[in-house]
């Protein structure tokens, strides 16, 4: 880290300073998590949410690996084995439900901590590599997620593979060719569950490698704040250890508080009956839907129901439904305003709370829905203005805001908050 | 403004005695360690036999079909299980010897059942590294003892299952069982 | 550069969506969808008072128990309970003489192979197995049910929405095809091999109604009066039970953990408001 006053590592023993000479894990700790880094004072609970999900990374890959002892990746043992885990295994009903809802609280934990990105504008120089390599962790999270669900081989799982590697059939010439390539056949089947086992297996890892990059990367410019006023001087600074940890460990606290409810008390609250019912290649499913952290973007899959010219509405919503995330990639560039937290820009804070995050719950509900003429025409608006939102109104909200005035100081910002909160200080 | 060392030094609590503040810092952590430590014994737990494999663990064996001389080879907990019925000749080869001239000393008495000497019931696993020693089935070599013999490494085994020769340094197991009638065998 | 390009693009989905938006109030308007026989007389499962409900409810051994006793008399012999062994029926309050008697009276026999010949044949199933199918195969269960096979029980209540308020709503809701479902969808009246039950999800099942009077199963001493709605809840008890078999041991870890975690978050802020304590003193 870059702050010149920053607290050096300082081995206390013999061990610690051979270690040091040797291999200086300890010291690179120190520096990345510990007292050796120097974070912003003001961080509100919403920076929790990175800490929180590296927790989540690690709770999955530990269930996972466990339950990879016990179960068997062919199509016609599959759906037993995971009954075999939860039935038979010591604790293996335990270790399943972690791991199925461990899924979902990643998924929570990484979009509250995307949508604290969206709003402080972490995404804005001289953070735009970790903007980006977040961006990576979050597609790969989703494909480990999508390959992970696939592997009960229950009935969304089995309905699931194949609407989603249809998806890739969708490209023209060389769509169909692709989808059998993605599944080893024409349909899904053992080829299929096996090579999503071994990739689900390994991606996890990636993933820990790729937030490695994005830790490096953060702390090249150092944590954004709420303020988005960069660190000035030494007072602006705590450091990490014990300040950030105590902070999250209050996080993680809570985070297992709401894990161990969801586990414990409604462990299949949010997934899907169908898939208690072991893969049927015969029978489709009323309503096939991905789990909940997909929908808003099957909702954007789905809300394309008219050709343009030469291209298939299927094709589109395709190509809208990868859009969708990728045009993440370019925000750094499309919202120009210099002021990066949104506290300080009115109008880009209207569209925040009233335009984007109303707009992503209506596609999130639609998406989990039926598709019924209704529904279909509400998530149209609703993609509608998503795709506005970024491309549209994010460039040109930055040309004509007005931003209130910034404050000079992370400090004089603590200051003139603890001012108001007491007035008799 | 506290220097940063200062105030490192205030939230250590090196200031003279242990105070309350510092005590729910220790608590706090400490809990964090009593969680982990309850989540990690289900996780190693796990690695134990399951209930079904458990409950696979007794079986029933009918001996009624197995004539004097004769063995057969079952399987008890995925393991190679022999039932012998013994003839009176190697009932009387067995008693002849001595226990003081065997390396792990048994007579066969203690290892069959009262009023039940005929039936040897071992497990079909060399005590040496684990291979099923020859001697069960029909025209297999029984070894100069007349009981069992081991063709990895070549311990011989006397018609009380009990080690003569060779490197294996106990008797074959005797694995817990009971008569359950005159001709079914509940083994475990 | 790149501003132009996805004011372009944003342009194009955008529009897109809105006109296809606009076509599709067009046609909505133009021509309504019909509404659907299951829309309008398709119904929600009712509520049932199970003792499992709840954060801390636990299961009714004694019910279970009775549960059992429909499943085998009446559901068994077309429903399989293929990840349900008769060991788990420990869990009931049997003891192990009682489930080697349910295993060696239970209405279907195990396969398994001669010994001499080699051949496919049966047995009486033992405490380890799982519970024998009433069918060899998937073919034959359709062969005997006019081609609707009959589906495996053990998840039931968890492979539905409404779970064990479904399975009894559904054993108790067979009844007579209301008039106006003749009159305005006579599509949707039952054929000759399906039968009418508004809490099905297209309204007619290929089952015909399974429990149909009271005193079909008959309870031992001291249980309630077996009639079609006991019976109902007592089998739909069971398979709560067989889908569910952890329940009990769930809620009781779960109570543990939550409370063991509020004391962690108290402490846990305790610490951190102890940390910040100087930091907040000298801001």
């Amino acid at each position: 880290m870059s702050f010149p006053w920053a607290n050096e590592y300082k081995p206390s023993n013999a061990f610690t300073r051979y270690l040091d000479e040797k291999l200086p894990l300890p010291r690179f700790v120190y520096n990345a998590v510990g007292a050796g880094y120097p974070v912003p004072r003001n961080l509100n609970y919403f920076w929790n949410f990175g800490v929180l999900a590296g927790v989540a990374l690690m709770v999955q890959i530990v269930s996972g690996i466990i339950l990879a002892m016990h179960y068997a990746a062919e199509g016609t043992v599959a759906f037993a084995s995971v009954e075999h885990i939860m039935r038979d295994v010591n604790a293996g009903w335990f270790i399943r439900y972690a791991h199925m809802n461990g899924a979902s609280m990643f998924f929570i934990v990484v979009y509250i901590h995307i949508f604290r990105g969206l709003f402080y504008g972490s995404y804005k120089p001289p953070r735009e590599m970790v903007w980006h390599l977040g961006l990576v962790i979050f597609l790969l999270m989703m494909a480990t997620a999508f390959m992970g669900y696939v592997l009960p081989w229950g009935q969304m799982s089995f309905w699931g593979a194949k609407v989603i590697t249809g998806l890739f059939g969708a490209i023209p010439l060389v769509g169909e060719p692709i989808q059998t390539w993605l599944l080893g056949g024409f349909a899904p089947d053992n080829a299929a569950l096996n090579r999503f086992f071994s990739l689900h297996y390994l991606l996890p890892f990636v993933i820990l490698g790729v937030i490695v990059l994005h830790i490096w990367a953060l702390h090249i410019p150092g944590s954004s704040n709420p303020t988005g006023v960069e660190v000035k001087s030494e007072q602006d600074t705590v450091p990490f250890h014990p300040y950030y940890t105590a902070k999250d460990g209050v996080g993680v606290a809570a985070f297992f508080l709401v894990f161990a409810t969801l586990l414990f008390f409604a462990p299949n609250f949010l997934g899907e009956p169908d898939n208690y019912i072991p893969a049927n290649p015969m029978s489709t499913p009323a309503n096939i839907v991905p789990e909940w952290y997909f929908w808003p973007f099957y909702a954007i899959l789905r809300a394309f129901t008219v050709d343009f010219l030469f291209i298939p509405a299927k094709l589109l919503g395709v190509l809208a439904m990868f859009a969708a995330i990728l045009l993440l990639f370019f925000l750094p560039w499309l919202d120009t305003s210099a002021v990066r937290s949104g506290h300080y820009r009115p109008l880009f804070r209207k569209f925040f709370w009233f335009g984007l995050i109303p707009c992503i719950v209506v596609l999130g509900y639609c998406g989990g829905s039926h598709a019924t003429d209704g529904i279909v025409l509400i998530s149209q608006f609703a993609a509608a203005y998503y795709f506005a939102h970024f491309l549209i109104i994010l460039p040109l909200i930055a040309r004509v805001e007005t931003p209130k005035p910034l404050p000079n100081s992370i400090t004089e910002a603590v200051l003139a908050q603890h001012a108001t909160l007491q007035p008799a200080e | 403004m506290a220097s940063l060392k200062e105030d490192s030094a205030t939230a250590g609590g090196d200031q003279g005695g242990v105070r309350r503040r510092d005590f729910i810092n220790v608590a706090a952590a400490s809990f964090a360690g009593v969680g982990a430590v309850s989540v990690a014994l289900p996780l190693i737990n796990q690695m134990n036999p399951s209930a079904d494999v458990l409950a696979e663990a007794s079986t029933e064996v009918d001996v009624s079909a197995i004539a004097p001389g004769q063995a057969i080879k079952t399987i008890f907990r995925k393991q190679p299980l022999f039932v012998r019925h013994l003839t009176p000749e190697e009932i009387a080869a067995a008693e002849k010897v001595s226990t003081s001239e065997l390396r792990d000393p048994q007579t066969l008495e203690e290892r069959t059942k009262a009023g039940k000497k005929q039936w040897l019931v071992t497990m079909g696993v060399c005590t040496h590294l684990g291979c099923v020693p020859l001697g069960a089935a029909a025209g297999e070599i029984k070894g100069e003892f007349g009981g069992y013999f081991c063709p990895c490494h070549g311990s011989s085994y006397d018609t009380a299952g009990r080690i003569r020769k060779g490197p294996a340094p106990k008797n074959l197991m005797v694995p817990e069982y009971a008569f359950t009638s005159d001709t079914v065998i509940k083994v475990g | 550069m790149i501003r132009i390009g996805a004011f372009l693009v944003g342009l194009f989905f955008s529009g897109w969506l809105l006109v296809s938006a606009a076509m599709g109030a067009f046609n909505f308007v133009k021509s309504p969808p019909a509404p659907t026989a299951e829309h309008e007389f398709h119904k929600k499962p009712k509520d049932v008072d199970f003792s499992f409900n709840g954060p801390l409810g636990t299961y009714d051994r004694a019910q279970l128990q009775r549960g059992l006793q429909v499943f085998r008399e009446v559901c068994s012999a077309c429903h399989s309970l293929h990840y349900v062994s008769f060991r788990d029926f420990a869990a009931l309050g049997y003891n192990e003489a009682q489930i080697k008697t349910i295993a060696q009276e239970w209405p279907t026999e195990a396969p398994s192979i001669n010994p001499e010949t080699g051949e496919a044949t049966t047995r009486k199933p033992i405490a380890t197995d799982k519970i024998p199918a009433p069918y060899p195969n998937e073919v034959a269960a359709r062969a005997a049910n006019n081609n609707a096979a009959p589906p495996d029980l053990s998840l039931m209540t968890k492979a539905r929405h409404g779970g064990a308020n479904y399975v009894y709503s559904l054993l108790t809701g067979y009844q007579n095809p209301p008039a106006e479902l003749k009159k305005k969808f006579p599509d949707s009246m039952p054929g000759k091999t399906t039968h009418y039950n508004p809490y099905f999800a297209n309204l007619n099942l290929a089952m015909p109604r399974p429990l149909n009077t009271d005193g079909q199963v008959t309870y031992g001493e001291g249980a309630p009066k077996p009639t079609v709605d006991q019976m109902a809840k007592d089998v739909a008890a069971f398979l709560t039970w067989t889908a569910e078999p952890k329940l009990e041991q769930r809620k009781r870890a779960g109570t543990a953990a939550v409370i063991f975690l509020l004391v962690f978050f108290g402490l846990c802020v305790g610490a951190y408001k102890n940390i910040w304590a100087d930091k907040k003193a000298h801001a």
